[in-house]
């Protein structure tokens, strides 16, 4: 067995755990840790496939800002696993069942395939240069496409959640903050000076400790 | 490596490119409108729409200039083709849309929870997803289409946001059709590992030809990939057993929204199937024939059937839509056991081409006047709301009618032309009995369709329902001549027929 190999089937063995884990895990912090390592494992697949593009690319967008914003709100829900996970042993059976089938169904297929080999590549050529000049000569319409989506996709996002200014919110407007001048803030009143008046002393009845017992 | 670089043809997408521009024009100017209204963001998309249409139709005649056979325009390393089905496909898409957001306005304006600016800018992005599926010509391009049309119609659904059912359909929608893109893009994939990384659908079809005449076909992969694409198109067309969607969706959509749904992208899904089946996969065809048939038969059977229980004159379309879109796979099914006979082929087809076209222009004036019904928190999508419309509007009462036999296949109406240019070729391709199946489907069909014409004419109207029906004269004037124009197209069904064929030139293969 070459060496080469043997990592593979080390990195597999680290990916199939972690994604078990993803979905057994009782807390969803857990799970979600499992599954920044099931990603990072598969980037380390990707760079045995000389695809270090994509296997920095996944380690980058997906673990270091995805996964952490993931994280955080996970974290924030507080997310009651056990109402989520209701009915997860009883749908388990069924589930394996459907995995099986696809999983040998797939074995079936693929049992014919003779496999080519990776194709050689010169030790110089770099996947990230190459990518690029794909990305935007070959596949240049496929990736203005891509765009689209994303900003119908933010256009969608808004439209579903913005709901308005909600009545009797305090919200302030920032221009009308910056416009503001001293004026506004500070009015200056005319207004006839106060005369105190002279203090008349006032009689006051005193009790007298006679009458209290009375 | 960089030395070769050309920059792409961008001419033949001129029409997508101004409307990608025109939706960000439009996004950026509704920030500044500020009548409930939204006359100013309306006038613009419909001028947008307008506006394509032209280019459209620029584009084909300069094709014409340049050579006498209309030759296809390839271009960004042919993954866009302009050719005649794109072109005709298109120009129907844009008038679709255009009619769908007249009847829409004023259904849109009564409810005050929609938001009128995202309404109409992405109805503009699914016309985008529509025109680059229409215009694929490869399975890339074919597949980001669809997601852009789709991703957009899952957020139209859910645009009312004080509705429950409408959440509801919108969720239902969104999961099945994630699924169906995603067995959809499992099927491509099997597909590009079969056909040593063929993509592009000219390349497909070529490897496929190779590899069949050599005798070297490892079929196993391939039928694998086939199966799960068609499952993936019958998805999308709402076809048994893949159509538990369509009727939840259409039922709790916005009426707008659900003609949005109904009427052009079922163009975009005809462009669809014929490019990836018709035109990359043919040399399969022994394998996905049979497989349509049986949809075919269980969509007419289902559809047909369930129709008749229905209360909701909604969800009733959405099962007639079912039987429909069956009907129409019988003619692309048909098709494939003559290609012995090409006249039999190109008849074939064209009449599926036809069947979509003149379904859609029905569904279109149908939806359209349940819209025109319906007021201020007043849907009118019962059956019940359409009792004794003849004495509240003769002049509605009679479109209706027109509409509804025109879908029932009644005689002189468009809908029985196109049914009977698919029995046709049907009939040629000698599968008697699933033309038989298809006339006895069609006649339980006519029961509900009747029923509805019986309900405008010999019921009463209901107490709180008699009032005549106030829109503006616009409107009016334009559910009316859509309506009429089923009826016209009917008495020159050659025309329309004849339009089909000619644009589906490019698309077959050589003969």
């Amino acid at each position: 067995m070459e060496f080469k190999t043997l990592i593979f089937y080390a990195l597999a063995a680290i990916l199939i755990f972690a994604a078990l884990r993803v979905i057994t895990a009782r807390n969803p912090v857990h799970a979600v840790l499992h599954l920044i390592l099931a990603f990072f494992t598969a980037a380390g697949i990707w760079l045995l496939l000389q695809a270090e593009f994509l296997a920095l690319a996944l380690v980058m967008v997906y673990i270091g800002a995805v996964m952490v914003l993931f994280l955080f709100v996970v974290m924030m829900l507080d997310i009651s696993v056990d109402v989520v996970k209701q009915g997860f042993w009883r749908h388990l059976p069924l589930g394996v069942i459907i995995g099986l089938v696809v999983a040998a169904e797939m074995g079936l297929v693929l049992g014919g395939w003779t496999d080519a080999g990776l194709p050689e590549v010169a030790a110089s050529a770099s996947n990230t240069r190459d990518l690029g000049a794909l990305l935007v000569r070959e596949y240049v319409y496929p990736f203005e496409l891509t765009a689209a989506i994303l900003l119908m996709a933010i256009v969608a996002a808004v439209a579903l959640t913005f709901r308005g200014k909600k009545p009797g919110s305090r919200n302030s407007n920032p221009a009308d903050q910056i416009r503001v001048k001293a004026a506004d803030r500070m009015r200056i009143v005319k207004m006839q000076p106060e005369i105190d008046l002279p203090v008349v002393a006032v009689e006051v009845p005193v009790e007298t400790a006679s009458g209290a017992k009375e | 490596m960089f030395a070769n670089f050309a920059v792409p043809d961008f001419f033949p997408a001129a029409p997508e490119i101004f409307l990608l521009a025109m939706t960000c024009v439009i996004l950026l100017l509704d920030l500044t409108v500020k009548s409930p209204r939204r006359t100013l963001t309306f006038a613009l998309t419909q001028a947008t729409l307008l506006g394509c249409a032209l280019l459209t139709l620029f584009l084909f005649i300069l094709r014409g200039i340049a050579s006498q056979e209309f030759v296809a325009n390839y271009t960004f390393s042919n993954m866009f083709v302009d050719d005649g089905l794109a072109d005709f496909l298109k120009l129907l898409t844009y008038f679709t849309v255009m009619a769908t957001l007249f009847y829409s306005r004023r259904y849109i304006e009564d409810r005050q929870a929609i938001p009128k600016g995202e309404y109409y800018v992405l109805a503009l992005f699914a016309t985008l997803g529509m025109m680059v599926m229409i215009s694929a010509n490869h399975f890339l391009t074919i597949y980001l289409g669809l997601e852009l049309l789709s991703l957009a119609l899952y957020a139209t659904v859910a645009l009312n946001r004080t509705s429950a059912t409408a959440t509801e359909a919108a969720m239902k929608y969104f999961v099945l059709g994630a699924l169906a893109s995603g067995m959809l893009l499992y099927g491509m994939s099997m597909l590009y590992g079969a056909t040593h990384g063929a993509l592009e659908i000219g390349a497909v079809a070529e490897q496929l030809r190779s590899a069949h005449e050599m005798g070297s076909v490892d079929k196993t992969a391939l039928v694998f990939g086939l199966v799960f694409i068609v499952a993936g198109l019958a998805f999308k067309l709402g076809v048994v057993p893949f159509h538990m969607w369509l009727p939840d969706v259409y039922h709790g959509a916005p009426t707008s929204v659900t003609l949005l749904i109904a009427a052009a992208p079922k163009l975009a899904a005809f462009a669809m199937t014929v490019r990836l089946l018709v035109g990359g996969l043919l040399d399969l065809s022994a394998d996905w024939c049979a497989m349509l048939m049986l949809l075919a038969v269980l969509s007419m059977a289902v559809g047909n059937m369930v129709a008749i229980m229905q209360t909701n004159i909604k969800r009733m379309l959405a099962y007639s839509a079912i039987s429909h879109m069956g009907f129409m796979l019988l003619g692309l099914a048909a098709g494939v056991s003559v290609a012995d006979k090409p006249l039999g082929l190109m008849a074939a087809y064209s009449a599926s081409m036809f069947y979509v076209v003149t379904y859609v222009l029905t569904t279109l004036a149908a939806f359209g006047l349940v819209m025109l019904l319906a007021r201020e928190g007043f849907e009118s999508d019962r059956l019940d709301d359409f009792k004794g419309l003849n004495k509240r509007s003769p002049w509605f009462a009679a479109m209706m009618m027109i509409l509804m036999l025109s879908m029932a296949g009644i005689p002189f109406f468009v809908g029985f032309f196109a049914k009977f240019a698919v029995l046709r070729a049907v009939v040629d391709s000698g599968h008697y009995w699933l033309a038989i199946a298809a006339v006895l489907f069609s006649l339980i069909g006519a029961f509900y369709y009747l029923r509805v014409i019986k309900i405008m004419y010999f019921d009463e109207p209901e107490a709180d329902n008699a009032q005549p029906i106030t829109a503006c004269f616009f409107t009016k004037a334009l559910v009316s001549a859509n309506s009429l124009a089923v009826a016209a197209i009917g008495l020159f069904p050659n025309l329309l027929l004849g339009i089909c064929n000619a644009s589906l030139l490019d698309v077959l293969p050589r003969i």
